[in-house]
């Protein structure tokens, strides 16, 4: 299941519901990863572009490694602004045992970092700066290049 | 006609092209001043779909997306 909304996440809301939807469905583990931004640098915030066509597909190919393993993914993302101390992202697995949930949480987020199409911006002083320095090219970039 | 669309923080309009293969677009973008500090960085998709060489042909109607280095969470 992936979730995308404008502005800042509802994570209690989110949480509570996922736990919920998977209360019965005999799942020993629910690992949730919840982003928040923090202040630092001077922000007053951070901004967020998807481009969800190809952020679908690469979630799909993670929800079929996850479901070979038993185990179902659930994310949540924001577009467009989230504010000091709001949460843009949550990411949580859930698996019939705790290693496999544990592993599976580290793999995804991490892959998500470096291949998921989502680009982030500082907000500052009403500005929108590309956070270039902390932003990874993904996989098999550079392909126009000279 | 090919459409080639930038994403996220490349300010760029989208272009339309007759082209039949990426390494038209790569001469095309490797002339324009304004791709330069994107070329080196950026993956190409055909179609929604990540590609890693220039060979792979372009058909009338396809899109191609430039995806500059990202950072989610």
């Amino acid at each position: 299941m992936l979730e995308l909304y404008d502005g800042s996440l509802d994570v209690s809301d989110i949480l509570k519901r996922w736990y919920e939807e998977e209360a019965t469905s005999n799942y020993g583990a629910y690992i949730p990863f919840v982003g928040t931004v923090r202040s630092e640098d001077g922000i007053d915030g951070l901004s967020f572009d998807i481009y969800e066509p190809i952020l679908k597909s690469w979630f799909e190919a993670w929800q079929q490694k996850a479901k070979a393993k038993g185990a179902v993914i659930k994310m949540a993302h924001s577009r467009g602004d989230v504010m000091l101390h709001e949460s843009s992202y949550i990411a949580s697995v859930f698996s019939p045992k705790r290693r496999v949930a544990l592993e599976f949480i580290d793999e995804f987020v991490e892959d998500f970092k470096a291949s998921a199409p989502i680009w982030k911006y500082d907000l500052i002083d009403g500005k929108r700066v590309y956070a270039k320095d902390r932003s990874t090219a993904i996989k098999g970039s550079g392909i126009l290049g000279k | 006609m090919i459409r080639v669309e930038f994403l996220g923080p490349i300010q760029k309009e989208p272009l339309e092209l007759e082209i039949t293969n990426l390494n038209q677009l790569a001469k095309i973008l490797q002339d324009d001043k304004e791709m330069t500090q994107w070329l080196d960085n950026s993956a190409v998709a055909v179609n929604d779909t990540l590609v890693s060489s220039l060979e792979a042909p372009l058909k009338d109607g396809d899109k191609v997306s430039l995806l500059p280095p990202v950072c989610g969470g």
